[in-house]
């Protein structure tokens, strides 16, 4: 019959409907046996993983670059969620403090523009080296002083106002400055990374992801640290208003209307001129340079673009979730979960990512019940058979088992359908 | 003079061993990426791996090292070193080379090597669980305290066993591994085949034993490397993700593909992690009556707080990327 359907409608697009029949399937199990509320909340973390997805499916799909550090970006999306849109700390705006905080930024400006000014007195007829040299010296004591300045102040916040508060704002401001800040600091990193090996820009955007994490796990004053900051404000009535199901539905309509705000524009930019320059220059860089594009530049854009999406989704998950936890960002659920969503789902095609974000994200979720189920079979077989206590911490290694099948996941999608579920599909123009 | 030699204990040993670490990490990642051109995430986890199992040849002969008068585990890793080595090749054969047959761009393996690197983490981390243990079961970790001559100092100089045997290794390894690639027929093809691997093959030299011989390096190198590092603090399995940043940056920093480069570079970003770290109010306090009444040292005077200690080889990183990307030896692999 199916082959008949096939005859009848050739331009059917057979591998998508079945794709998307399968995350169906996979979506009505869940709600069968999970409840609504559980499911729903699934979904909505799913959506987001969908948005993050199509900011790395932009990066990797369209421009070939590998963005190991996504964590970072979704965190950076993450904080600027929370600070944006936590209320406002009275007691710290109404302290001396915010003086304070302000005059030692002050200062640090004061110190940069001091270090920028020695280092171009080879102007003045200073030889290059000894210009070097100061500047150097001069970053390091600025540095310095700086520290002495500032470390008081934060310790004076952490003391007297437990920390800076949010600015008030709502949740989807945030989500926007999340994004804009996630591409200010891609920009920096792949204006140094992406003229070079594509190695590099992997082993920078791992460290940055780090550097991130580090950064917002100790800024106890700004993001209160491991104490972390909940409940995070929603853009819609939250469930204590309209109850589980309701809540979670308006949510997930925001962010459905997001990806497919996002999907459309993406799908604009595909066929644009822009999408198959940018193509050009992934497949073939030599030819694409011949032809006069400048191929840094726009690297750099499809970079600082992907890092945008990643930071609004990162907000959209962050906010959803209610707790803003800098230690609850992790290499495996935010870096290479997001990673198998898109080389799973097609990098480079839009629609194999959103719809691979859902896939992987059920199996994901419903996985971890499953490894359990699994981990519990063989320690009863294993003290049946040979008498070996099972290890207790059960569950936790059943987690590790979730590692250990991810990275397989990764190693055996690339050796044997590199191009995922939904390969991007060419156009041939003969 | 008390305090001199709180530096030397705090700053010039302890840089010693971080440097001597990430050189040995940094020489096998630097001898992958010039054979094969790609950056091997899972080094780090190699290095685990290697601990590991002279963790568990430890745990089962407790008592192997006490009948030579050396260190169990020192004992039990030539034998971790094979079964590391034998890890990186199957690894190889079962992951990479399938990729590199297929002709795909380095980046594509790279992403292979960082799924490699969360299978062992994930199975490392289900054997052994999560908390970390000592490589001392039934033996102590000797500590020689050296008295300086003289009253100069009331405090000793510290270093560790592990320490010594650390050392001491990473100069036996850089020796041999400079006898290896001037002196052998096999030193010389890899170092061919890293020029130019097309000419090394119509030259004769059989490329597959020169990524299997590399592979060999790179898996001793890393148990060592691995071993040590547990040998001096604890081994636990979460040691390569903090690992995996410094041993790339000393590689760029010393110039990919180029081994003496990487040790370096390792060297250099072990000091200056430590240096950063360290807090230099500690030698500014004898001193402290020359400085003027209205300047006070802060208690706490060091570059960065020991959190964000990985800020630092970072730091390097780029501070090198952009400056010479080709690192400061000039690899050939750009």
């Amino acid at each position: 019959m199916l082959a008949k359907l096939f005859d009848k409608y050739p331009d059917l697009p057979l591998r998508e409907l079945v794709v998307a029949a399968l995350v169906l399937v996979a979506l009505l199990f869940v709600f069968l046996s999970q409840g609504n509320a559980y499911s729903l909340r699934m979904l909505v973390e799913a959506a987001c993983y969908a948005i993050i997805a199509l900011g790395l499916t932009i990066q990797w799909g369209y421009g070939g670059q590998f963005n190991a550090g996504v964590m970072g970006f979704v965190a950076l999306g993450g904080f600027c969620a929370m600070s944006f849109s936590m209320p406002v700390n009275t007691e710290f705006w109404n302290s001396d403090l915010p003086g304070r905080l302000g005059q030692t930024f002050l200062w640090g400006l004061v110190g940069i523009a001091l270090v920028v000014a020695v280092s171009q007195v080879h102007r003045l007829g200073v030889p290059k080296k000894l210009r070097t040299i100061l500047t150097i010296i001069l970053a390091l004591i600025v540095w310095m002083v700086f520290r002495s300045l500032f470390d008081p102040v934060t310790s004076a916040i952490e003391s007297e106002v437990d920390f800076v508060g949010g600015l008030g704002m709502p949740a989807w401001i945030g989500w926007l400055m999340g994004g804009l800040l996630a591409g200010v600091v891609g920009y920096f990193i792949g204006h140094i990374c992406l003229g070079l090996r594509s190695d590099y820009l992997a082993i920078a955007t791992l460290g940055i992801a780090e550097i991130i994490k580090a950064f917002l796990k100790n800024a106890d004053w700004l993001t209160r640290g491991t104490a972390t900051v909940s409940p995070l404000p929603w853009p819609t009535p939250g469930p204590g208003e309209l109850g589980f199901i309701w809540a979670r539905s308006l949510y997930l309509v925001i962010t459905a209307v997001m990806i497919v705000a996002i999907f459309y524009l993406l799908q604009k930019a595909y066929n644009a001129p822009w999408g198959r320059m940018i193509r050009a220059i992934r497949d073939n860089e030599i030819s694409a340079r011949a032809m006069g594009k400048n191929i840094e530049k726009r690297r750099l854009e499809v970079f600082v673009f992907g890092c945008v999406l990643i930071g609004i989704g990162g907000g959209a998950l962050t906010s959803f979730n209610g707790i803003f936890d800098a230690t609850g960002y992790l290499p495996l659920n935010h870096t290479f979960l997001v990673l198998v969503m898109v080389i799973l789902g097609g990098p480079g095609n839009n629609l194999g990512t959103i719809l691979g974000a859902l896939l992987v994200y059920i199996i994901w979720v419903m996985s971890e019940p499953l490894a359990l189920w699994i981990m519990q079979l063989f320690a009863d077989l294993g003290s049946g058979a040979f008498g070996w206590d099972a290890p207790d911490n059960l569950s936790s290694r059943a987690l590790q088992a979730r590692v250990f099948v991810i990275g397989l996941l990764i190693v055996l999608v690339l050796r044997y359908a590199p191009k995922g579920l939904m390969p991007e599909k060419l156009k041939h123009i003969s | 003079m008390n305090e001199l030699v709180f530096f030397i204990n705090k700053a010039l040993i302890s840089g010693a061993v971080a440097g001597s670490i990430y050189a040995i990490g940094a020489v096998g990642v630097t001898l992958v990426f010039s054979i094969m051109r790609f950056a091997h995430f899972a080094h780090a986890d190699q290095m685990t791996f290697g601990a590991l199992i002279v963790f568990f040849l430890t745990a089962l002969f407790p008592g192997a090292g006490a009948a030579l008068g050396i260190p169990t585990p020192l004992l039990m890793l030539p034998l971790a070193m094979l079964a590391t080595s034998v890890l990186a090749i199957g690894i190889d054969k079962a992951f990479y080379k399938p990729l590199r047959e297929h002709g795909v761009k380095p980046i594509v393996i790279v992403i292979a090597s960082l799924g490699v690197t969360l299978m062992l983490q994930g199975i490392i981390r289900l054997f052994a669980g999560t908390s970390s243990r000592s490589l001392y079961i039934e033996e102590s970790k000797a500590i020689f305290r050296l008295d300086l001559p003289g009253d100069l100092a009331s405090r000793p100089l510290v270093i560790t066993e592990p320490q010594i045997l650390l050392i001491v290794f990473t100069i036996l390894a850089v020796f041999g591994l400079h006898l290896f690639l001037n002196r052998t027929r096999m030193g010389k093809a890899m170092r061919a085949m890293s020029d130019n691997p097309d000419l090394a093959r119509v030259s004769g030299i059989d490329t597959n034993k020169v990524v299997m011989v590399t592979w060999v390096l790179a898996g001793c190198l890393a148990a060592a490397a691995g071993t040590f590092l547990s040998l001096d603090v604890s081994l636990s399995p979460d040691l390569s993700f903090f690992l995996l940043l410094p041993i790339f940056a000393a590689a760029i920093v010393g110039g990919v593909g180029h081994p003496y480069g990487a040790i370096a570079g390792g060297f250099l970003v072990g000091y200056a992690e430590t240096l950063s770290v360290f807090n230099w109010s500690v030698l500014l306090r004898p001193i402290n009556h020359w400085f003027p009444e209205w300047m006070e040292i802060p208690r706490n005077l060091s570059l960065v707080g020991t959190e964000y200690k990985i800020v630092v080889p970072f730091f390097i990183l780029v501070v090198v990327l952009i400056w010479r990307p080709t690192g400061i030896f000039k690899g050939k692999v750009i």
